[in-house]
């Protein structure tokens, strides 16, 4: 191993290639993520940045190379193994449990994590932690009032904020989101990040972002994805005065 | 209010979940009520037996589709399976009942866990094929094994031992109506304690979205087997009271029939309730006997013109429906 411990990566691939069939998406991919970051992955559509994703959370396998998690390979693992070593994910498109409540969604989020949710006759009732925890969870995100609402009768927003929420109970390491300002508003985007940026603290974030004003004022740093490959990785600032990343991405 | 004290949403969260778990007026009289029969002059105490070992089979059913989204075509096997294991135990020596019911729910169990292994990658149409594929087999089996199985004629000269070494079963089904009932009441416990647990949520949240849970780190196939395992025990502890109650099993308890009609109890009683199995079970076996009174042959033609009415106006079966009108009243 060539990193020492404080400046290994949380998150890294090596070499890593992905096709379709016949459709190559990634040729070789070296990317590496250190720990703490609020990174964004931008790039035009095609280039790749959801099936970054799901090759991290292992929603997907790679054809060839490797997946490192705080660098131990996890190319082989299963998506349950990794949630368990501390990556969660949002979803582009609302992926929730439709005819729960908050609540009760967030109780199997949390007893999961604790190992409660195997086979068991003890009432959730009884679980006052898991409960209590989830209760906190959503006053935290402004859902308080809407914890015992059937989920698919909250207004849009409202589930794309549960939608980070369910990943955050998790308390994983590395969070990954993707598109989680997908179809607020401009307003409600800024306040989705701004709540991100105050309660994810340690976290390290990975987010894909269409919206620039967001990806410039909340990343640390950007990846911009094209046909397949890291084009650039920098600052915010390097990366709208970039050269390529006008060319290839901002198209000017 | 939730924004001046913190401890609020906690305690309507408590609350909520505690009235989840708590017995209402209509469970504790539904019991009582089955219970009540027994002491009724003239009851058709057989008929009702039926009615209570046909609602514990549709329950089994309803953890499979109406929490985890499992449909299955065939799961008479269990139920068959539960019926000849408890069959042969009766006719070669063992006629103790307890630990017969007993050992039949674990064999049924682990064939069903190990269709759950089998099935766990499968869903949708597939799902239907592979459960109706495994009803067939096992009905094939039983059928040309007639030597071993009596074939048609089913197995003969099932004895039961009286019930905890007391209660003989009787020819007016006394013993036996109040033998399945409790053993239903018993398995109904652990079926509602289980779909109240954490588990039971994470039955739901899978049967709602698989990829979110996935997501969540839920080995949600380790729980599809799990789950299955214990349906199918369910549907086996129903078959062996049947074989128990009735001393003797005929090839008609692992029929594609008997799967399709559990189906269609359950679907006209609800899903996703466990009472809308007993509820099914009761107008399913009422009709039955009824309608085979006034015209032996054509009874299926209500069974069937029932069920379009349910499924065309009711949607969720009766027991949901009934709940939305109790809810509509009580806004009122």
């Amino acid at each position: 191993m060539n990193n020492v411990a404080s400046t290994q990566p949380v998150l890294e691939t090596r070499d890593l290639h992905m096709a379709f069939g016949g459709l190559v998406v990634f040729e070789r991919l070296n990317f590496a993520l250190p720990r703490g970051e609020r990174h964004a992955i931008i790039g035009p559509n095609g280039a790749g940045k959801t099936t970054f994703v799901s090759l991290v959370t292992g929603l997907l396998r790679p054809t060839a190379g490797d997946v490192l998690f705080n660098g131990a390979v996890i190319t082989h693992t299963s998506p349950q193994q990794r949630v368990k070593a501390g990556i969660a994910r949002t979803f582009q498109i609302n992926s929730l449990f439709k005819a729960l409540n908050p609540l009760a969604s967030l109780v199997i989020a949390l007893a999961e994590r604790e190992g409660k949710g195997g086979v068991s006759l003890r009432a959730v009732a009884r679980e006052t932690e898991l409960i209590e925890e989830a209760s906190a969870l959503l006053a935290k995100f402004g859902l308080a009032d809407d914890a015992l609402v059937v989920t698919e009768t909250l207004p849009y927003g409202k589930q794309r904020l549960l939608e980070v929420v369910l990943a955050l109970a998790l308390r994983p390491q590395l969070l990954l989101l993707d598109e989680p300002a997908a179809g607020l508003s401009t307003e409600q985007g800024h306040e989705l990040f701004r709540q991100l940026a105050i309660l994810t603290g340690e976290t390290t974030v990975l987010f894909i972002e269409h919206d620039m004003n967001l990806v410039f004022r909340y990343a640390d740093r950007v990846s911009v994805f094209a046909a397949g490959a890291l084009v650039v990785q920098d600052t915010p600032e390097s990366v709208r005065n970039h050269a390529r990343v006008r060319e290839v991405y901002l198209g000017a | 209010m939730s924004l001046t004290n913190p401890q609020a949403p906690a305690a309507a969260g408590k609350r909520y979940f505690s009235s989840v778990a708590r017995w209402g007026y209509g469970e504790i009289i539904f019991w009582a009520a089955l219970l009540a029969i027994f002491f009724v002059p003239d009851a058709n105490l057989p008929l009702f037996g039926q009615i209570v070992i046909w609602g514990l089979f549709a329950m089994s059913l309803d953890l499979l589709l109406g929490y985890r989204g499992i449909p299955s075509m065939g799961h008479a096997a269990f139920f068959g399976i539960g019926a000849y294991a408890a069959g042969y135990l009766g006719k070669f020596g063992w006629t103790e009942p307890i630990s017969g019911l007993v050992f039949a729910m674990i064999l049924a169990g682990i064939i069903g866990w190990l269709t759950g292994r089998l099935i766990q990658r499968v869903s949708g149409i597939a799902l239907l094929m592979v459960t109706l594929g495994l009803n067939l087999i096992l009905y094939d089996i039983v059928h040309r094994q007639s030597e071993l199985t009596g074939g048609d004629d089913g197995l003969q000269g099932v004895v039961i031992a009286p019930v905890l070494g007391l209660f003989r079963f009787d020819i007016f089904g006394r013993t036996a109506y109040l033998y399945a009932l409790a053993v239903t009441f018993v398995l109904f416990l652990v079926a509602r304690a289980l779909v109240k647990s954490p588990f039971g949520l994470a039955l739901l949240g899978a049967r709602e979205n698989p990829r979110r849970m996935i997501m969540l780190g839920t080995p949600i196939e380790r729980d599809v087997s799990a789950v299955f395992g214990i349906a199918a025990a369910m549907a086996g502890a129903a078959g062996a009271l049947l074989t128990q109650t009735t001393q003797f099993v005929s090839p008609a308890t692992l029929s594609f029939q008997r799967s399709a009609d559990v189906l269609v109890i359950l679907i006209i009683g609800g899903t996703g309730r466990l009472y809308g199995a007993f509820v099914g079970a009761f107008v399913f076996l009422f009709l039955r006997d009824w309608l085979a009174a006034l015209s032996p042959v054509y009874w299926y033609f209500w069974i069937g013109f029932l069920l379009v009415i349910v499924v065309a106006f009711f949607r969720k079966g009766i027991v949901p429906s009934l709940e939305t009108l109790a809810r509509r009243v009580r806004r009122r």
